[in-house]
């Protein structure tokens, strides 16, 4: 029986004890009910089925020391790790020349400094760091391709996880403001910037990247100058830049649809102008409600970079092929592909990761 | 305010000036004719049925809406496509709006530094304790560093009214600023109001508060069907309404 109390006077009391622990955790969430039961049989099975196997051939009967297939072979049942160990520069590098790794790795380790300030807003000495950032392009542009001094290396040489993540970034560091202005464009009442962002959005939407690829390599031949020369890899960086620009662009529209129209008017009133209330008010908005979206995008252009392997830059995907065709490691795909997995996983879900911890940070409780 | 408490700081110098406008959305004829004069410090209430075009007539003002016929002067300055002149005219003309319109993704104080720095190019000092005093005088000092989402709908009425007083502006419009407001907090915003009023802050409110045009405006105006109907002083306007649309209206409302 509940006490009764009189009108108004109530006291407060403390909410009913719930049960607690790891005991109701497990019970709510595998035996609640009879399906429940079942699918927690089935689930066990299935990990009980591959996870012991699995664990066996990675690791327990995996092989890291041997020179050819054969002697991995001889050696244990498992994986063939090796050829990752004999291959491991490919892959990384491509054919960039050895003596001047080091250029990489040293971009690669800026590439986190100057990422750091952009991502995170609690970074020691963020506004010089910015600055970093501004120049880091530019930096990582004579690190990668010489000049300036140091010795100049051609893009061709450029492959691997190398390519992978300088078009990666590249193509995400370039396609956002290109996609903000195209959402922009796309709304604004200037009948010619309209038109054209439109016009580009919807071709660039509507022909597959590989389309754009080869266009990049074969087709624009036909329009430059005879003579030009017009490096591959930029053109393949150029097209991957606009094609995620457009996918961007809607994105960042559906954003802008979301912002009430009352946002653009007090901006108005405050007599910000067109360019300030954007930046100040309504793409701060518009880009956060687009977080998830746009991080999905990014996140297709990565893993979309394997496709340059067919107009002929070697990214991890073309270094394996090259691999899987050397007497030596003939047979080894599973080995190769997993690691490459591995490398894909490992940074789209750092990028994913990335977006919730964005979303949760912008919250700000309406 | 008495009356003459209330024309006292009226001058003679013009404020806004709307001489034949007229506006259509499309084919439906908004405003008709609308002729208005208002002079430096004087308080305008503007009230009249849903969809007479009360809200369209004041975001003229400001450009918000875009008239086609006839001129609108604001201190001087005619309101025409050049937007200069627009900018202009908007950094003078404060306007709070009926739900508010804050930026929640900045803090109360953010939301009132944010055009005194960008549009006004103070330095950002000098904005937050001019925005500390406006907080103070709308009393919400204590929600500076706070986000709009986690205010009651009368602190982020009269947050919004700190908000336009940031860019000290000579003209206040006000679009029904307490109509989206729970019973209990629409006192609160409306002695903001008075306060402002007795300050001498030229002001155009939209408004059914009728206890509020009483007490300070000037004029009030009567709107219907897009035109002006009626406008007098508050005492002659509620005892006597001339126009029986006026008169059917001020009994509709003042009924409850
Ligand atoms: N953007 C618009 N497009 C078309 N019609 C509109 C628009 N805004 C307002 N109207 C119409 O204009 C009339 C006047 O609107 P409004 O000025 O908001 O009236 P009030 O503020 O007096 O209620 C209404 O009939 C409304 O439906
Ligand atoms: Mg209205």
């Amino acid at each position: 029986m509940q006490q009764q109390y009189e009108a108004g006077r109530h006291p407060d009391l403390p909410p009913p004890l719930v049960e607690r622990g790891a005991v109701k955790w497990v019970r709510d969430n595998f035996f609640s009910n009879a399906t429940s039961i079942v699918l927690t049989a089935v689930a066990v099975y299935f990990l009980y089925k591959v996870v012991p196997p699995f664990v066996e051939w990675a690791f327990v009967d995996a092989v890291w020391d041997a020179h050819h297939r054969n002697e991995c072979r001889a050696k244990g049942e498992g994986a063939c790790w090796a050829v990752l160990r004999a291959r491991i520069a490919q892959f990384t590098y491509g054919f960039y020349p050895a003596h001047l790794y080091w250029r990489v790795n040293t971009a690669f380790v800026l590439l986190f400094i100057a990422l750091a300030p952009l991502l995170f807003e609690h970074v020691p000495g963020r506004r010089y760091l910015l600055w970093f950032s501004l120049a880091y392009p530019v930096l990582a542009f004579f690190l990668l391709w010489g000049g300036l001094g140091l010795e100049p290396v051609e893009s061709a040489k450029f492959g691997g996880f190398l390519l992978t993540i300088v078009i990666g970034v590249t193509g995400i560091i370039g396609s956002l403001p290109l996609g903000i202005l195209l959402a922009l464009g796309r709304r604004s009442r200037l009948l010619i910037v309209h038109t054209i962002s439109v016009a580009f959005i919807e071709f660039v939407r509507g022909v597959p990247l590989i389309t754009l690829l080869f266009i990049a390599s074969t087709l624009l031949n036909y329009f430059l100058p005879p003579g030009t020369y017009f490096d591959l890899l930029l053109r393949v960086l150029i097209m991957v830049t606009l094609f995620a620009s457009a996918y961007l662009a809607e994105v960042i529209r559906g954003g802008l649809a979301g912002i009430p129209k009352g946002q653009f008017e007090a901006a108005d009133s405050l007599g910000l102008g067109y360019w300030k209330s954007m930046r100040l008010v309504i793409l701060p908005q518009a880009l956060h409600i687009s977080i998830p979206n746009i991080v999905n995008t990014f996140i297709g252009l990565y893993k979309d970079t394997t496709l340059v392997v067919i107009v002929g830059l070697a990214d991890p995907l073309g270094i394996s092929r090259a691999t899987l065709a050397d007497s030596k490691w003939q047979g080894l795909s599973t080995e190769i592909y997993i690691a490459i997995a591995v490398f894909f996983f490992v940074s789209c879900f750092a990028m994913s990761r990335y977006s919730l911890y964005l979303e949760k940070k912008l919250h700000t409780g309406h | 305010m008495s009356a003459q408490e209330k024309s006292m700081s009226v001058s003679d110098e013009m404020m806004i000036e709307m001489n034949g406008v007229h506006k259509w959305y499309g084919q439906f004829h908004v405003l008709k004719n609308i002729n208005l004069t208002v002079k430096r410090g004087e308080r305008i209430v503007i009230c009249g049925p849903s969809g007479s075009g009360k809200s369209t007539l004041i975001r003229c003002i400001n450009r918000l809406e875009e008239h086609q016929q006839g001129e609108i002067i604001v201190e001087g300055t005619e309101l025409t496509g050049n937007l200069k002149h627009i900018e202009q005219i908007r950094r003078e003309v404060g306007m709070v709006f009926q739900h508010f319109n804050l930026f929640p993704h900045l803090t109360v104080m953010e939301n009132c530094t944010l055009a005194p720095i960008w549009v006004r190019h103070m330095p950002k000092q000098e904005a937050e304790e001019l925005a500390m005093n406006y907080l103070r005088q709308v009393k919400i000092p204590e929600q500076a560093e706070k986000f709009p989402g986690q205010l009651s709908g009368g602190q982020q009425q009269r947050a919004a009214i700190a908000r336009s007083l940031c860019m000290r502006p000579k003209v206040m419009l006000f679009d029904e600023p307490t109509s989206a407001l729970d019973p209990e907090m629409i006192k609160e915003v409306l002695d903001i109001m008075i306060e402002l009023a007795r300050d001498g802050m030229t002001m155009i409110c939209v408004t059914h508060e009728m206890g509020f045009a009483k007490t300070v405006a000037n004029r009030v105006i009567f709107m219907d069907g897009g035109e002006i109907i009626e406008q007098n002083e508050p005492e002659e306007f509620f005892a006597n309404p001339k126009n029986e649309r006026t008169q059917l209206f001020l009994s509709q409302i003042l009924q409850h």
